[in-house]
C-alpha cells in the first residue's frame, strides 16, 4: 500500500504555473455535521490550506450567563454540546457546588456517574454512526441509533428530556434514580456488550474501514498540546490524559477503569480509543450500579443562591474531551462571568495545521475522527 | 411469416419493449434498493405510497417531473442539457444485444460483445461532460475522478473478457450462452478445467462492473459526504432523475452481461427447461440475484479511498487478469503442443 507520506502531488515541470482553487466546504455540506464552514485552498484534490470558519451558530451562552441567576443558566449548559449534555451540566453544577461549598449526597454522585457514562456511550454512538456516514457506510448509523435509543429512553424516564437533559441540580439531582432505571441500565449493559462485539467484527475489522483510517491524519501529542486538544484526540496520540483521573471529581476515584490509549496517533487510533471507551463506560456503570447507596438525592441548598466572591473552576471529562467551567462571582445572585472551555473548539483549531497536504476524502475522514459538534465550538 | 416477424414491427416492438424494461427496472430498482437498504438497516423502507410502498417510484417520478429543469447561469447550457441524454442512451443500446432467452433478443449480432463494450464506454463521457458543463468545483473534481476510475477499470474488465473470448471463440452473445448449456457445471464460471482461475475472473469482472457503474464501495463520482452529489450537484428535477435512472440501467446492463458471460444466460442450472419463456425466467432470476448482490454490497461497505481504488485496479486486478489470460492461453495450447510431440 501507498503510505500517506508518498501521497504528494507530482513534481511540476519547470516553472509551470501552479494553479490552486478555493473550495468552499460548508456551511451546508453533508460532511460538515452542522454549520461548520471550511475554506479549502486546493491543488487538485490535495489540500494546501484548510481554514475553518466558525460562528454560524453562535448563541452567546457565556454572555447569557452574565444576566441570569445561577440556576437559570443551568439549562443553557445542556445546549452547548447537545450530545453530551450530562457532562456539561455536571461541570456547571460542580463549579457552583465547589464555590458555594454545597455537600452532594453519595447517592446523587453515583447517579451522576451512571448517567454521565450512559451519555458518553450515546454520544460516542452518534459519532460512530456519523463517521461511518462520512466514510460512505450508511448502515452503521441506524444500528447506533437503535442502541442510543435505549439510553435515551432510560434517561427520558429519569428527567423527561431525551437530548438536552437538565438532570443535575445544585446539591444533587432533579429526581431520584428509581429501581426501574437501575434495572433497565443493568439490562442495557448486558445488551450492549454483544452489540459492541458485533460492531467490532463487522465494522472495526472491515478492511475498507481500516484502510481509510489507518495512517490517515496523524495528530501528534505535541500538536495536541500546542492547540489544547483533549479527550480521545490526545488519548489517540498516546497520552493517557483523562480528567476523570487527572483532576478527579465526583466518585470516579472510587471506581476502577482503564484509560484507553493508542500511540499510532492516526484516525484509527482515535476510532479505537472511542470504541474502547464505550466498553470502559459499561464497566464503570456496572461498578456504580453495584456500589450505589440508598439515601437522599438532594443536599441542602439555600433558597436564594449567592456565591461568595471568588473564582472557581470545575472540569469534567466530556465525550469530546476536557470541558471546564470557570465562574467568577461578585457575591450577587447573578454570575459576574461564566467562561466555558469547550473541547471541540480546541480539537478543531488543530485542523488547519493537521490537514495540510492531505487529499480531500482523507481530510474529511480525519475531521470525522475529531468528533466535532459545531454548537460546542460556537457556543 | 407471422406478423411479429415483419422487420419494422419487430424493431418497434423491441424498441418499446427495451424502453419499458429499462424504465420499469430503473424505477423499481430504486424502490428495491430503498427497500433492501431498509431491511439491512432494520427499518421498513418506503411504505406509504400504495400497498407496501409499491407506488413510491410513481410518486418520485411525479415529483421529479413537476420540478423545473433549471440550467444554472454560467453553465455550458448545451452540454448541460445533453449529458442526461448521453448517459441514458448507451444502456438502451446495450440491452438490444442482450439475449433474454433463446429467441428473445432485439438484434442478433455476431459481434454483440464488442457492441456492448463500445457503447458501455460512452457512459463515462456523459458523466464527465455533465460534471464539466456544470462549472461547479465539486462536479469537476468528480468528473476527473470518473475518468481516471473508468479508464483504470476498463482495462482489467477487457482483459477478463479477452480471456473469456479465448475460451468461447465467439463474440456472439447467444452463441456464448449456447456453449454453456447442459447444467450448472457447464457455465463459464465453473469451467475450471479450461482455466482453474475462472471463478477469480468472474470476481474481477464483477468488481470492475461495480467500479464502471460507479456503485458503492467505488462511488467516487457521487461520494456525497465529500463532493455533495459529485457530477450531478447542479442537476435538479428530471435532469437528476435521468442520471439516477441511468445508474440503475447501467447496473442492469452490467449484471446481464455478467449473467451472459459467466452464469449461462438463459440456460437452466439443471440442464433441462431452458427453452422459450423458461429461459427468460432463468435469465431474470440470475440477473436479479446479481443486482441484489450489488445492492447488498452498497449498504454493507464504506467507500474506498480514491487512491486505493486505483491501486486495486493497477496493482492487483490487472496483474491477476493478465495472469489468467496467460494461463488460459497456456492451458489451451499445451494439449496441442503435447500431441504434436508425443
Amino acid at each position: 500500500m501507498i503510505a500517506h507520506k508518498d501521497l504528494v502531488p507530482l513534481g511540476r515541470v519547470g516553472d509551470s504555473p501552479q494553479e490552486t482553487f478555493v473550495l468552499n466546504l460548508g456551511p451546508q455540506h453533508p460532511a460538515a455535521h452542522g454549520v461548520l464552514r471550511v475554506l479549502l485552498t486546493m491543488d487538485g484534490e490535495w489540500i494546501q490550506r484548510a481554514e475553518p470558519i466558525i460562528g454560524y451558530i453562535h448563541r452567546m451562552h457565556e454572555k447569557m450567563g452574565e444576566n441570569r441567576t445561577w440556576a437559570k443558566f443551568l439549562p443553557n449548559t445542556s445546549r452547548i454540546d447537545y450530545l453530551s449534555a450530562m457532562h456539561y451540566t455536571h461541570a456547571f453544577v460542580g463549579a457552583v457546588e465547589r464555590a458555594a461549598k454545597i455537600e452532594v449526597p453519595l447517592r446523587a454522585e453515583y447517579a451522576r456517574v451512571i448517567t454521565s457514562e450512559l451519555n458518553r456511550i450515546s454520544s460516542h454512538m452518534v459519532w460512530w454512526g456519523a463517521l461511518l456516514l462520512d466514510l460512505g457506510g450508511f448502515t452503521p448509523i441506524l444500528y447506533a441509533f437503535d442502541d442510543r435509543e435505549k439510553i435515551l429512553d432510560l434517561l427520558e424516564a429519569l428527567c423527561g428530556a431525551r437530548l438536552t437533559y437538565c438532570y443535575y441540580r445544585f446539591g444533587g439531582l432533579y429526581n431520584d434514580v428509581d429501581d426501574a432505571f437501575l434495572k433497565g441500565t443493568r439490562d442495557f449493559v448486558a445488551h450492549l456488550r454483544p452489540r459492541l462485539k458485533m460492531y467490532r467484527d463487522l465494522v472495526t475489522d472491515n478492511i475498507i474501514l481500516r484502510k481509510r483510517l489507518t495512517g490517515i491524519g496523524p495528530i501528534s501529542a505535541d500538536l495536541c498540546r500546542r492547540y489544547g486538544a483533549t479527550g480521545p484526540v490526545i488519548r489517540g496520540a498516546g497520552v493517557a490524559y483523562d480528567v476523570r483521573r487527572a483532576e478527579p471529581y465526583s466518585v470516579y476515584p472510587k471506581l476502577d477503569f482503564k484509560i484507553p490509549t493508542y500511540s499510532e496517533a492516526d484516525s484509527m487510533a482515535r476510532y479505537l480509543v472511542r470504541m474502547d471507551e464505550m466498553e470502559e463506560s459499561l464497566h464503570i456503570i456496572e461498578q456504580a450500579l453495584d456500589q450505589i447507596p440508598t439515601g437522599p438525592f438532594l443536599g441542602k441548598v439555600p433558597r436564594v443562591l449567592k456565591l461568595p466572591v471568588g473564582d472557581t473552576c470545575y472540569a469534567v471529562e466530556a465525550a469530546r474531551g476536557r470541558f471546564m467551567v470557570r465562574i467568577v462571582s461578585d457575591g450577587k445572585e447573578i454570575p459576574y462571568r461564566v467562561k466555558l472551555r469547550t473541547p471541540s473548539f480546541s480539537n478543531l483549531s488543530l485542523y488547519e495545521e493537521a490537514s495540510k497536504g492531505m487529499i480531500l476524502p482523507d481530510a474529511l475522514a480525519m475531521m470525522g475522527s475529531l468528533d466535532l459538534v459545531i454548537p460546542d465550538i460556537d457556543r | 411469416m407471422s406478423f411479429l416477424q415483419i422487420e419494422p414491427v419487430r424493431i418497434l416492438l423491441y424498441l418499446v419493449g427495451i424502453c419499458a424494461f429499462v424504465g420499469a427496472n430503473a424505477a423499481y430498482l430504486v424502490l428495491a434498493e430503498r427497500k433492501g437498504a431498509g431491511r439491512i438497516q432494520r427499518r421498513p423502507g418506503p411504505n406509504e405510497a400504495g400497498f407496501g410502498g409499491i407506488l413510491q417510484p410513481v410518486a418520485d417520478g411525479i415529483k421529479l417531473l413537476a420540478k423545473q429543469v433549471m440550467v444554472p447561469p454560467g453553465t455550458d447550457a448545451l452540454l448541460f442539457r445533453a449529458a442526461p441524454l448521453m448517459v441514458m442512451a448507451p444502456p438502451l443500446m446495450c440491452l438490444a444485444m442482450i439475449p433474454f432467452s433463446d429467441s428473445i433478443v432485439a438484434r442478433h449480432l455476431n459481434v454483440g460483445l464488442l457492441f456492448v463494450f463500445s457503447f458501455g464506454s460512452i457512459n463515462v463521457m456523459a458523466l464527465m461532460l455533465g460534471g464539466w458543463a456544470s462549472r461547479n468545483k465539486f462536479a469537476i473534481i468528480s468528473s476527473a475522478r470518473v475518468v481516471s476510475q473508468n479508464v483504470a477499470y476498463e482495462i482489467p474488465m477487457l482483459l477478463v473478457v479477452i480471456t473469456l473470448l479465448m475460451v468461447t471463440g465467439t463474440m456472439d452473445l447467444n452463441e456464448i450462452i449456447h456453449q454453456q448449456g447442459g447444467g450448472i457445471w457447464h457455465w463459464n464460471l465453473f469451467k475450471v478445467w479450461v482455466n482453474p482461475l475462472m471463478p477469480v475472473t468472474f470476481v474481477i469482472f464483477f468488481i470492475c462492473m461495480l467500479a464502471e457503474t460507479n456503485r458503492a464501495p467505488f462511488d467516487m463520482a457521487e461520494a456525497e459526504s465529500e463532493l455533495v452529489a459529485g457530477a450531478f450537484t447542479e442537476y435538479g428535477g428530471m435532469g437528476f432523475g435521468v442520471f439516477f435512472m441511468a445508474e440503475y440501467a447501467n447496473i442492469v446492463v452490467g449484471c446481464s452481461l455478467a449473467t451472459v458471460l459467466f452464469l449461462g444466460g438463459w440456460q437452466s442450472p439443471i440442464g433441462v427447461l431452458s427453452g422459450g419463456l423458461w429461459g427468460a425466467g432463468w435469465f431474470l432470476l440470475k440477473l436479479y440475484g446479481l443486482i441484489f448482490t450489488v445492492i447488498w454490497i452498497r449498504w454493507t461497505f464504506p467507500r474506498t479511498q480514491f487512491y486505493s481504488l486505483l491501486n486495486l485496479s493497477w496493482k492487483i486486478l490487472i496483474p491477476i487478469s493478465l495472469f489468467t489470460l496467460l494461463l488460459t492461453g497456456a492451458m489451451m495450447k499445451l494439449p496441442v503442443v503435447y500431441h504434436q510431440f508425443f
